[in-house]
């Protein structure tokens, strides 16, 4: 029994109402981007030249063999959708609003969000949406279900759940590492070409990480999520996701997101402010 | 060119009414040393960006490198041709052509005309492309220095086999400029557009698109069905980037080492053309748009 049952109420209401305030932000997002429908004709053209130009790709392999290290065309359409669908993710909520922390850190407008009376880290995650960019999430489920019309094996359902899971923990682990570099924005100030690095080894998880040799699979899977955020949600859709696999990502998702917390405490309590 | 000439030390009136080619020619020769010269100390300030600039470009040919070198043994060791090992080298010396091709950006453009940027470059007697041409070149050298250890890393990881004609080195040397001269004009006249139109972005992307696809940036030429060879013989992405990479790791003829080095010739000819064109329309557009 708590000794002052006001406060517990008190923290609950508090949670509750970053809750609350995630939605009021998208909400507001949502309908600043509606006002600029032109964007949207040139995210779709933007989407759409992107994702041809990897179905060329795909062409081109196919053209000259039946299999890529064990991966069949459709189910490589799979990896593809996938593929997007988490760029899509991305693009639309976890580059936006680290690319503002960072922007934050460095003109030291970040007080704003410390002298909120909410969890920090919550209200730094969902104070901007590029709305836009959700239409590679469509499309990418468009190719995903291309993809896995085309497969030999029937979908079932306990599959469709096990990726709907993976999707959402691998997405988690690419917010926690984003969000560990732009922590480093607290040290270093400019992380901008660290975000680029990642930028450029994300396009790596076109292909199942199991093509690469294998110094560059450990680094693709552990150090950039990439194995966990896209891989693994591509082998529960083609029947290749073990159950140890399984018990691997939400190991690692565990320890990825306490180790996030644990440096963005530590990089919140080092920041000085604008003025100090 | 008032104020190079001036920090030369050079007085400024021989440069304006002497107008032999020779002093023309000197003082252009000068500019570009001294704009490379600017651009070597700026970028060398920033050397860590530049790395972390360079590791994430490299993901790129990594990802081909192993796709195709994977096809390669599963086809029982190449694909007409190409091994494991050429593939190796094809993709390591892609990087450094990749390096070359980076020139200003068309997306450049609307700062350049919306901040007015453009206006003070207009009254300088010199054509402005030459003050792009002198630091990227500059930027250019830096690049080189930074990019031996990145390729010493990659060979040793993905044993290519190279082993060029003195011929082959020679042609390389050259051709990698003349990749830079042709991408820079040809990314010149794409970013013009912008005098025009603002609403440059797609036209931009599909360009990149084609070039990614028709270049030899994603695959060996050769390596692509023939009619998408016989459409790439008469665009200019194969002088930019495949020609300088097959020149140096084969296979290839010394026929053919001259032609393609004359192909890249024709394309800076048309380029000079082209970009001479737009500019001079262009700039009426422009001073249209702010008289």
């Amino acid at each position: 029994m708590s000794s002052s049952p006001p406060t517990d109420r008190e923290l609950e209401r508090r949670r509750f109402a970053g809750l609350r305030l995630a939605r009021l932000h998208l909400r507001v997002g949502v309908m600043n981007e509606l006002q600029y429908r032109a964007n949207f004709v040139l995210q779709m053209i933007e989407s759409v030249v992107a994702l041809g130009t990897g179905l060329v790709v795909l062409a081109l392999i196919f053209d000259r063999t039946d299999t890529l290290d064990g991966w069949t065309r459709p189910q490589l359409l799979v990896v593809m959708g996938v593929f997007t669908m988490v760029g899509g993710i991305i693009g639309f909520v976890i580059e936006p609003n680290m690319g503002r922390v960072m922007t934050d850190v460095r003109q030291g407008t970040f007080d704003y969000v410390l002298t909120k009376p909410v969890d920090s880290q919550l209200l730094s995650g969902v104070r901007e949406f590029r709305v836009w960019r959700l239409t590679d999430v469509a499309l990418g489920l468009v190719v995903l279900v291309w993809g896995v019309t085309g497969l030999d094996t029937s979908l079932r359902v306990v599959d469709a759940l096990a990726f709907a899971a993976s999707l959402a923990a691998g997405s988690t682990l690419v917010y926690c590492l984003w969000l560990i570099v732009t922590s480093g924005a607290f040290w270093f100030v400019r992380m901008n070409e660290v975000q680029e690095l990642f930028t450029g080894l994300y396009r790596a998880g076109q292909y199942p990480v199991t093509v690469y040799p294998a110094w560059l699979r450990l680094l693709l899977t552990y150090l950039v999520p990439i194995g966990f955020a896209i891989t693994v949600p591509s082998e529960s859709l083609t029947g290749r996701l073990t159950w140890q696999r399984g018990a691997i990502t939400v190991g690692f998702l565990v320890l990825a997101f306490t180790l996030t917390r644990f440096v963005w405490v530590r990089g919140t309590r080092r920041y000085s402010g604008a003025s100090a | 060119m008032t104020e190079l000439v001036a920090v030369e030390g050079q007085p400024r009136i021989g440069v304006l009414d002497g107008e032999q080619r020779d002093g023309r020619v000197r003082s252009m020769v000068r500019l570009y040393a001294t704009l490379a010269r600017t651009s070597i100390m700026e970028q060398f300030q920033y050397r860590a960006a530049n790395y972390f600039y360079m590791i994430g470009m490299i993901t790129e040919p990594v990802i081909y490198l192993v796709v195709w070198s994977t096809i390669a043994r599963q086809q029982g060791g190449d694909i007409d041709g190409y091994t494991a090992g050429t593939f190796a080298a094809y993709y390591i010396v892609w990087t450094l052509v990749r390096n070359m091709n980076i020139v200003f950006t068309p997306f450049g453009w609307e700062e350049r005309i919306r901040e007015g940027t453009l206006s003070a470059q207009l009254v300088r007697p010199i054509h402005p492309i030459h003050y792009d041409l002198g630091s990227f070149a500059g930027y250019k050298l830096v690049v080189i220095v930074l990019w031996l250890p990145i390729a010493g890393a990659l060979t040793m990881i993905f044993k290519p086999e190279l082993s060029p004609s003195v011929a082959q080195i020679a042609t390389f040397a050259v051709a990698i400029w003349g990749a830079y001269l042709i991408r820079s004009l040809l990314l010149w006249m794409l970013g013009m557009i912008t005098f025009w139109t603002t609403r440059v972005t797609a036209i931009f992307e599909v360009y990149f698109a084609l070039e990614l696809l028709l270049s030899g940036r994603l695959l060996p030429v050769a390596l692509m069905p023939d009619w998408v060879q016989d459409l790439a013989q008469y665009l200019p992405f194969e002088s930019t980037f495949g020609f300088p990479i097959t020149s140096l790791v084969g296979p290839i003829t010394n026929a053919e080492l001259v032609e393609g080095l004359l192909r890249q010739l024709m394309w800076i000819a048309i380029g000079t053309v082209g970009v001479n064109l737009m500019w001079r329309r262009g700039v009426k557009a422009y001073t249209a748009v702010n008289g």
